[in-house]
């Protein structure tokens, strides 16, 4: 490792996953090693089945390798205990789903609560934050909308609102995109590149080429394996496509 | 998580899907309600028959023979036993009882052959579950108050004169709404004047105390029952309900010498005062409710497992909102109490209802009982809904709580 910056924010070895077992099983993962570094922007690009949905669940705690070590912030993921895990994808990771994943009986702003709620904090600087977060991906004036009063954009820019509202340094995004027209694509995209500039780390899976373009290094996987690692962009600098915003340095933590 | 932030969340989750929530509740109201129901039925009939025990008198005591039989017409078959000859109630006990230097706290007392007869009346018939012959002190015994017409006299007795006083129920089946003064009825053939019609007693939860015909003993004795060698029982008044225990030993002492009991030898017949008659119905009254709280408590517990197989279907259909919050950070913990939180409101409030539903049913006479709303029965009827929430709950909750967050993300 040759790597000058101190502890990656993602530490991948060899790492592999396994569903089923016998003649039956599936080798999602045959031995991914990857780091990524505080402030990156990644784009994981590959076609269905590729095992990059796999890769994201394990990178974002929600699955567990067969094997291979993975170490976030430097910790061992696997030694972790479960509510410690609940903890980690609270507070360091936000996610951003294909599907938006909001809860369809709540209001935007109650969706943007929820992991505030669960990390603990009261009522009245929950809303305050929410509303922050909200305020963010420019949708504050729309907090009491239920989700399916909303676009397909809307709905994503409140998951985004959701993902950031704890603050989290690392956001890890499936397909954030997938579900969306080019306009709506465009702003979520844009929102990406501002919190990226802003500090914080990003991983995306996408499958799109433009997409792909707005992160600053692209990583193929291919049957479970990494097949291409390409820098579009340095880490200490704006995003591809969005030089005109200004790189924070330091950033979120 | 913040309990507020729960119990709104476990509303929500209950507000989704109102109607099979209600269902859900009207499980739990009907367990609740039919415990509060029952229990006061029974606890209406204890305290009715009590009442009915104490109008009886607190100062009568009651003779009966020990042994013997019921003492139906014709009766008098004599106990034959080791230590005593026979246990027979006879006259000589009733004048020996009169005796008021021996017995100062006995104020009356009244010989009584009770049997079955048969009245019929323009074609009209009808058997009343109580004929009574008997002496006149026997309305003071018993505090009957006649409505219309008179009671019979010791004249009546002494001349064997047929006239009868009869209850409202009797009254009604005879006569209907006509005016039964005056008229003849024949009792097993024997034609009896009315002469009197006794004030309304109402039930004593058992037997119906206007269900009730009441004539001169010596007229019974000549048309009806024969000399038998022994009465039914003999009614005795203490002075007063605090001399009750002072006549009862006067009572023994008198029995005992006309008997020909030696002292520490074995009585040959039974005084039944107003104590042991409550305390015989008080526990037949107390199992009466236990069982009615028996078969309400099953259909709380038929209540709990509707609420334990709505949280099942509840977890299984937002099993992706459950991965949503856990890849958000909810907690093990968090899940848990949610779903917990909500089976628990769930039954509680069927319980509110309940305890609603169970108070106001309890206002309605049922079968001539007026329920009793029992205090205890409404705070374990509710506690019991809450905990068998909690209880019924606890399963589906864990297993909503043990779900792998990316297995249940991906449930569709």
């Amino acid at each position: 490792m040759t790597d000058p910056q101190p502890v990656p924010v993602i530490r991948l070895w060899q790492l592999t996953k396994t569903y089923g077992e016998g003649d039956a099983a599936v080798h999602a993962l045959r031995g991914v090693s990857l780091a990524v570094q505080q402030g990156d922007f990644v784009a994981i690009m590959g076609a269905s089945g590729s095992g990059k949905s796999t890769l994201m669940s394990i990178i974002g705690c929600l699955d567990v390798q067969t094997s291979g070590r993975y170490l976030l912030d430097g910790v061992d993921v696997e030694l972790l205990t479960e509510n410690e895990l609940s903890e980690i994808r609270n507070r360091k990771i936000g996610f951003v789903f294909q599907s938006f994943n909001l809860l369809p009986g709540s209001t935007a702003l109650q969706n943007v609560e929820l992991p505030l709620t669960y990390a603990g904090v009261r009522a009245h600087a929950r809303r305050t934050r929410a509303m922050a977060a909200l305020d963010e991906v420019g949708l504050a004036a729309r907090y009491s909308h239920r989700p399916a009063m909303m676009s397909g954009g809307e709905r994503q820019r409140v998951a985004v609102a959701r993902a950031i509202a704890v603050n989290p340094s690392l956001i890890l995004a499936d397909e954030p995109t997938g579900n969306l027209d080019s306009v709506a694509t465009d702003d979520v995209l844009s929102i990406f590149a501002r919190l990226n500039t802003e500090g914080r780390t990003i991983v995306m899976i996408t499958h799109e080429n433009e997409v792909a373009q707005h992160a600053k290094r692209v990583v193929r996987v291919k049957d479970g394996l990494v097949v291409d690692d390409f820098r579009q962009a340095p880490i200490d600098g704006p995003p591809p496509m969005h030089s005109h915003l200004a790189y924070v340095p330091g950033g979120v933590r | 998580m913040i309990r507020a932030e729960s119990i709104r969340i476990a509303l929500a989750g209950i507000l989704h899907n109102r109607l099979r929530s209600l269902l859900t509740m009207l499980g739990m109201l009907i367990g609740v309600a039919s415990v509060i129901v029952l229990v006061a039925v029974g606890t209406g009939s204890s305290q009715a028959v009590q009442k009915t025990i104490e109008g009886l008198g607190t100062n009568l005591l009651q003779i009966n023979r020990q042994g013997g039989g019921f003492g139906g017409f014709g009766g008098g078959r004599a106990t034959v036993g080791t230590q005593s000859r026979a246990a027979n109630l006879t006259a000589a006990d009733v004048t020996a009882l009169e005796d008021k230097t021996q017995n100062p706290d006995v104020l009356a007392v009244a010989p009584v052959i009770t049997g079955s007869v048969t009245a019929v009346y323009n074609g009209a018939s009808y058997s009343p579950s109580s004929s009574v012959g008997t002496t006149p002190s026997y309305q003071q015994i018993k505090d009957y108050v006649v409505a219309e017409g008179t009671f019979f006299t010791a004249a009546d007795e002494a001349q064997h004169n047929r006239v009868a006083v009869i209850g409202e129920t009797v009254a009604t089946n005879l006569f209907g709404t006509a005016d039964p003064i005056g008229n003849n009825v024949q009792f097993n053939g024997a034609s009896y004047q009315i002469i009197g019609l006794l004030k309304q007693k109402g039930t004593n939860g058992i037997q119906d105390q206007d269900d009730v015909v009441i004539a001169p003993l010596t007229a019974v004795q000549d048309t009806l029952t024969g000399y038998s060698t022994s009465y039914s029982n003999i009614s005795v008044e203490a002075t007063s309900p605090s001399k009750e225990a002072d006549a009862q030993a006067e009572v023994t002492a008198t029995l005992e010498a006309t008997h020909k009991i030696a002292t520490g030898g074995t009585d040959d017949f039974r005084i039944l005062n107003q104590a042991s008659l409550l305390e015989t119905s008080t526990s037949s009254n107390k199992v009466f409710t236990t069982l009615l709280g028996i078969v309400a408590g099953i259909s709380l517990l038929v209540g709990g497992i509707g609420v334990m197989n709505i949280m099942l279907v509840t977890v299984t259909e937002r099993t992706r909102e459950i991965g949503i919050r856990k890849a958000i950070g909810a907690k093990r913990s968090d899940i848990l109490g949610q779903f917990l939180v909500e089976a628990v409101l769930l039954s509680a409030l069927g319980g509110v209802a309940g305890v609603a539903a169970g108070v106001g049913l309890s206002n309605v006479r049922i079968i001539n009982i007026q329920p009793v709303v029992a205090t205890y029965s409404v705070v374990l009827a509710f506690g019991v809904a809450v905990v068998t929430g909690l209880f019924f709950g606890l399963y589906p909750a864990s297993r909503a709580a043990g779900l792998l967050p990316i297995e249940a993300l991906r449930y569709e």
